[in-house]
């Protein structure tokens, strides 16, 4: 079976600094990938570069075998790349379901052989909404929510997005054991449906009961890629968190 | 403004210009037309800078470009051929929008910072322009004969006026048209959040051009009839202090939200400039207008219409508590 | 002509050494700062004509006047920033606002300078406007040469206060990274005052510097944002030595175009030059 996610000798420079050097990942289809590392390690602009926020001076993306370089993040969303933000960004004037009805309107109805209607777009922004528990939300405004409703709003708008694979940035942070269960619920269904997750975060039992496979990546290097048992018991990934 | 189906809206709007065209009919005063052609000709500068602006999020410093884009191409087509009044508007809006198209494509790849300096530049490197090319009078200026009567045998003024009263109705049912539409709510994304708009599928670049260009053919538009309005016309009235400032403070006092705000404004505050320009200098006319703006956009960022509605919000506020008591 | 050239060239590197002052400002305030101060011409006219008043009314050397004119444009930058800051960048507005803001400054500043003065062209009087200096073919106008070397050592003050001087390297920290700063238990919105103060402040020397060079009207400022936003852009903004390099560029393309198409043709020079570093290098010259 061949990659979903085909990312090959994928270099970043911002100036003189390496953010990212010669990275090589490969994701299959409905993988769950769980992908951690320090704080500066990468991580972000790693999938900056996949999503198209950034670009990549060296390296290429390959995504469902099409090659992703120069195609506008936009694009990428359509052909079945979601992610969601470290940092939620809602759109704030609009209300909840509405924040929806964008990735439906702009994703989802612009993909060959697809139109919903508006009725249809209604029923599918109410199903992804009692997915996520925000369906009581629906008409509130992104300042009305708490820190884990707009998670979930994140996560909700880029699942609206129908997307083949899902990068999840940190969805965690900050929250409390039971709300990261809640998030990790959702993105368990989310994979038996059918998406590739690919996870990032830095609360490791959650990325450790969640991921099929580990990747770990440390100053803009990959230095672990493999089953989640053997790759905490990696020593350079050991040094990397504990220290010597 | 409940959500009333656009063509609805359209609808009342044709009719309200109907009879407000009618009305007009009764007046013989002729400074009411002079005047009334400089409040609609702002009623459309400010909805087409708020169709960018409010509903984008990109700020157009340049409309006096757009608007003298419009005049300039007039004046040339004048010279050349002397059309009929609506081709020189549906050229001058063509032109003006070409423009924006070609700037657009340039600069919005960029942060909305950079698009707004680009704007200014545009500006200023338009009216240099303008001002070195003989043809359309350079610096001297050009004259131009203003018919006597319309094709209908009716005092010019009054065919320019109800022209500039046909182009806001157009402009504000564009702008209506717009808000509840697909294309409002990619712009709307753009506003709040031009990242997640890219990450959401919304072709960010595109829908940013699209406004700018309709954004820019509507002002082209209202420019076109100003050389018929003016009699002479020179790149300092063309590109006047005026219409940058008003275009921008228009909107933002009365509200970016909504096709309300720019009417709003553009109603009030160029009624009050034409009443005060009789009474204080047009200077300090001006002044006013800055200072009103700067305060607005500091202390009511949502404008008038913003005001109305918070105070709506407030008087709502007891009734639910009372029912959730 | 080989002389009118050498002569267009030496008065672009002269007019772009005042550039460098004009700019100078900006490339804090933008460059570093992120805040798009779209006003900062008005407060160089404003510096112009402060330098006016006290030359003629006291009699004051128009670029002693810009001294004395500093403490006060600081304090000016400290309220304006204040300002900027309690109703924009603490709430999270967008950009749209604070780009109105400014723009509602320059317009007013504009305007008010233009009911107190009117709209005539006013210039000051010095020993050392008027007299030239010769070098070869090359004439150095002593009104071009002061504001130059005035420009060159404020510039050159900055660029040591920012390397070397602890508020300095703030400054330089808080344009990089606001967190880090505030790790160090730095308030980043003191350090952002005083840097934006210090922005404005060189407008009252560069003022002044403009009005021993030519003759100032309240609207000529219009022409100057876009040269300033040019040299910024272009020299990739925060960067001190790029910015020299692009308001030296500027200067001598202007006045070569002056001397050779006309002067009218001039302000679309800068903006032109804007236009195209916007849409084809928006990193600048030494891009960052």
């Amino acid at each position: 079976m061949s990659a979903l996610l085909q990312v090959d000798k994928l270099g970043k420079r911002f100036g003189g600094f390496v953010a990212l050097e010669a990275i090589d990942l490969d994701v299959a289809p409905g993988e769950r990938v769980g992908l951690i590392g320090p704080n500066g390690s990468g991580k972000s602009t790693l999938v900056n570069c996949i999503t198209g926020a950034l670009r990549n001076e060296s390296g290429s993306v390959h995504f469902d075998g099409k090659r992703l370089d120069g195609l506008p993040t936009h694009s990428r969303t359509r052909l079945g790349l979601a992610r969601s933000f470290q940092l939620p960004k809602p759109f704030r004037s609009m209300t909840v379901a509405e924040n929806l009805h964008v990735p439906a309107l702009y994703t989802v109805n612009a993909r060959h052989g697809q139109h919903l209607s508006h009725a249809q777009i209604d029923v599918r922004v109410e199903e992804v909404l009692t997915q996520v528990g925000l369906h009581e939300k629906a008409d509130r405004r992104p300042r009305d929510l708490t820190q884990i409703e707009m998670r979930k709003l994140e996560l909700a708008r880029a699942m609206t997005a129908a997307p083949k694979l899902l990068i999840a940035d940190e969805a965690m942070a900050g929250l409390s054991h039971s709300e990261i269960d809640d998030i990790l619920a959702l993105l368990v269904k989310l994979n038996e449906q059918g998406v590739t997750v690919i996870l990032i975060e830095h609360i490791m039992r959650a990325v450790m009961s969640f991921s099929q496979r580990l990747v770990v990546l440390v100053a803009g290097r990959k230095i672990a890629d493999g089953a989640p048992e053997d790759v905490v018991r990696n020593p350079e990934v050991v040094k990397a968190y504990i220290g010597e | 403004m409940r959500y009333l189906p656009t063509r609805y809206f359209c609808l009342i709007a044709v009719l309200v210009t109907l009879a407000l065209a009618f009305a007009s009919r009764l007046v013989t005063n002729d400074y009411f037309f002079f005047a009334g052609y400089v409040v609609l000709q702002y009623v459309v500068m400010a909805t087409a800078w708020n169709i960018l602006g409010g509903y984008t999020g990109y700020v157009n410093f340049g409309t006096a470009g757009f608007f003298a884009i419009g005049a300039y191409s007039a004046v040339v087509l004048h010279k050349l051929i002397d059309p009929p009044l609506m081709v020189s508007i549906v050229v001058g809006g063509a032109m003006a929008g070409l423009v924006g198209l070609g700037m657009g494509y340039l600069t919005l790849r960029l942060r909305g910072v950079f698009f707004a300096i680009a704007t200014l530049a545009l500006a200023i490197v338009l009216q240099t322009l303008i001002t070195n090319w003989d043809f359309v009078g350079g610096s001297r200026g050009v004259y131009i004969i203003r018919p006597e009567t319309d094709p209908f045998g009716h005092p010019y003024i009054q065919y320019l006026f109800l022209l500039m009263l046909a182009l806001s109705t157009v402009a504000v049912c564009i702008a209506r048209a717009i808000e509840h539409s697909k294309l409002g709510y990619g712009l709307a994304t753009i506003r709040d959040d031009e990242l997640a708009a890219e990450a959401a599928g919304v072709p960010t670049l595109k829908l940013k051009v699209i406004a700018t260009v309709l954004s820019g053919a509507l002002m082209g538009m209202a420019g076109a009839p100003l050389p018929y309005y003016v009699t002479y016309l020179d790149p300092a009235s063309g590109f006047n202090l005026a219409f940058a400032i008003n275009s921008i403070a228009m909107p933002l006092i009365g509200g970016t939200s909504s096709w309300l705000g720019p009417v709003i404004g553009a109603l009030l505050l160029a009624t009050i400039q034409q009443v005060a320009t009789v009474t204080i200098s047009s200077a300090l006319n001006l002044l006013l207008v800055g200072v009103i703006l700067v305060v607005f956009v500091v202390a009511a960022p949502n404008g008038i219409v913003g005001l109305f509605e918070r105070g709506v919000r407030a008087r709502r506020r007891p009734a639910a508590k009372k029912e959730a008591a | 002509m080989l002389s009118l050239l050498v002569n267009a060239v030496v008065s672009g590197l002269l007019l772009g050494g005042f550039y460098a002052a004009v700019s100078v400002g900006v490339a804090i305030s933008f460059g570093m700062l992120d805040i798009a101060n779209l006003a900062h011409p008005a407060f160089i006219i404003l510096g112009a004509f402060i330098a006016y008043i006290l030359n003629t009314d006291f009699g004051i050397d128009p670029v002693l006047a810009g001294v004395l004119a500093l403490p006060f444009f600081y304090l000016l930058g400290t309220a304006i920033y204040q300002v900027y800051y309690y109703s924009f960048e603490r709430r999270g507005e967008e950009a749209l606002r604070g780009l109105a803001f400014f723009f509602g400054i320059l317009f007013i500043t504009e305007v008010a300078l233009i009911l107190i003065f009117g709209v005539d062209y006013r210039f000051v009087t010095a020993p050392y406007i008027g007299p030239s200096i010769y070098i070869g073919d090359a004439e150095l106008p002593l009104r071009m040469l002061v504001p130059f070397m005035v420009s060159l050592v404020m510039v050159g003050l900055l660029q040591l206060f920012l390397s070397k001087t602890f508020i300095g390297r703030a400054i330089l920290a808080v344009s990089q990274d606001d967190l880090a700063l505030k790790l160090m238990a730095i308030r980043p919105q003191r350090i952002k005052s005083i840097a934006f103060a210090i922005s404005i402040a060189t407008a009252a020397l560069a003022g002044s510097c403009l009005i021993i060079i030519q003759p100032v009207e309240p609207s000529i400022g219009r022409d100057y944002i876009g040269r300033v936003f040019a040299i910024v852009v272009l020299g990739g903004m925060g960067s001190f030595p790029g910015m020299l390099t692009a308001a030296m560029l500027i200067g001598v393309m202007e006045s070569l175009t002056a001397t050779f198409y006309g002067p009218s043709w001039s302000p679309a020079v800068a903006f032109g030059f804007l236009l195209l570093t916007l849409a084809f290098r928006p990193a600048g010259l030494m891009g960052r």
